[in-house]
């Protein structure tokens, strides 16, 4: 792939079967992340590589925050000896952002093997940018040996179950899920049967106008569930979700930038701050893929949405830079 | 990346050595501890190799995870027979099988990711 090339849309998703509802449109591209704007309840991205080409109208909102995903500290292997020095970077990218975002959404892989000082580099890094609220969801990784302990410990005030919870912000109405829990031999991510009663009532009393903004670690849709890409209940979530006019799902853990809108839904899955992995079936395995050095941060980064509030909720609508 | 092969026969080396250092107990039947060998599944590419393992009853079973990625080995019963802490590039985890049938297992980190010891 030329260094041009890739920071284009790739259309090939819509071959491989991954879509079962009213696919519209699905698209990749690997860059530093994306930045996301939402005017109306319709929300807006765009790939943080190329923030600069994005004019000041687009980046404004009553509400910006910024998505991180997958600092895998602690990772010390090719492609990312120095996954602490790419999440510092990610940082500076942040603070360097026009309108200052109000707070970051990290969902998850924060450590690569759960480790203490794992979470407190990434804790000691974050501290540089420029929001200071953090909303966190675990990934698979921060949760090892301890069943997620030491995460609820650390990032899990105030929520339920194994993590989940929901707040307010400038109108939008925010949940973050935790998918990462008791998974199943050869089954997906998990979201289970308490955590889904309890999304039933959060949003119960909610306005259809709201915008959602949902965010968990592993993807809420099938991105490629031979790799285990995907969620098993993710159909009955999204079904509570089905009355609300605009709602965006934030994922991570495949370190890799995807967009796709299935009718009000838009699904976006963030770059990693630490390495790349694959397109969906384009290796052996979703292994940590090697780029050279030079590359590596074309393929890494952040995602930042930006929101204005609204009168009423529209469609969603994807745009990018490519 | 590395293809994950074969079945690699690690003790019954053990085995053999000890027989043949005892001198004189040749021809001796030997104690179900003498026999008992050690066999390896490699973690690889996100599978384990091989997939399904067909060992005698007693043989020690070690996993080593040779992916950049760390995985665990957590068998797939409500009780857990077996289930390692997770496992970094290059660390182990071993079972030793004292009883007849299969243990389907999985790594629960990515549970995509099953295979199976069938202990005869």
């Amino acid at each position: 792939m030329s260094e041009k090339k890739k920071d284009e849309l790739l259309n090939d998703h819509n071959h491989d079967g991954v879509d079962r509802r009213g696919f519209l449109k699905c698209m990749a591209w690997a860059g530093t992340g994306a930045f996301c704007v939402m005017k109306g309840g319709v929300l807006n991205s765009y790939s943080l590589s190329r923030v600069s080409e994005i004019s000041t109208a687009d980046m404004m909102g009553e509400l910006s925050f910024v998505q991180i995903s997958d600092s895998h500290m602690g990772f010390n292997k090719p492609a990312n000896p120095d996954v602490a020095g790419t999440l510092k970077a990610a940082v500076d990218k942040i603070n360097a952002l026009s309108g200052a975002p109000e707070f970051m959404l990290h969902t998850g892989d924060i450590s690569h093997l759960s480790k203490p000082e794992e979470f407190d580099t990434v804790d000691q890094i974050l501290k540089s940018a420029t929001p200071k609220d953090v909303f966190y969801v675990p990934g698979e990784h921060d949760v090892l040996n301890d069943d997620g302990k030491q995460f609820l410990e650390r990032y899990g005030k105030g929520s339920k179950g194994a993590g989940w919870y929901s707040f307010e912000k400038k109108g939008a109405h925010f949940i973050g899920l935790v998918n990462v829990m008791n998974l199943k031999a050869g089954g997906l991510g998990t979201l289970g049967h308490d955590q889904l009663e309890w999304l039933e009532d959060d949003v119960k009393h909610l306005k259809h106008s709201t915008p959602i903004v949902v965010f968990a670690h592993i993807p809420l849709w099938s991105v490629y569930p031979e790799w285990g890409w995907g969620t098993d209940d993710s159909a009955q979530a999204l079904a509570y979700l089905k009355k609300f006019g605009s709602v965006t799902v934030l994922n991570g853990h495949i370190h890799q930038t995807m967009q796709k809108v299935e009718g009000n839904v838009t699904f976006h899955t963030a770059a990693s701050t630490a390495f790349p992995q694959p397109a969906p079936g384009k290796a052996d395995s979703p292994g940590p893929m090697k780029v050279p050095a030079e590359q590596l941060k074309s393929v890494l980064g952040i995602t930042d949405v930006n929101y204005i509030q609204g009168k009423q909720a529209l469609a969603v609508v994807d745009s990018s830079l490519a | 990346m590395r293809r994950s092969v074969s079945v690699v026969i690690l003790a019954t080396v053990l085995t053999i050595g000890f027989v043949g250092a005892v001198e004189g107990r040749r021809g001796f039947a030997l104690s179900a501890q003498e026999k008992m060998s050690t066999m390896a599944v490699q973690i690889d590419n996100f599978s384990f190799g091989p997939v399904a393992l067909t060992v005698p009853v007693g043989t020690t079973v070690t996993w080593i995870n040779r992916d950049d990625i760390p995985h665990t080995v957590v068998s797939t019963d409500d009780s857990k027979t077996f289930k390692s802490k997770v496992l970094d590039t290059d660390e182990k985890f071993s079972f030793t099988f004292s009883k007849v049938g299969t243990y389907p297992y999985f790594c629960s980190i990515h549970p995509k990711m099953t295979g199976k010891v069938i202990v005869q």
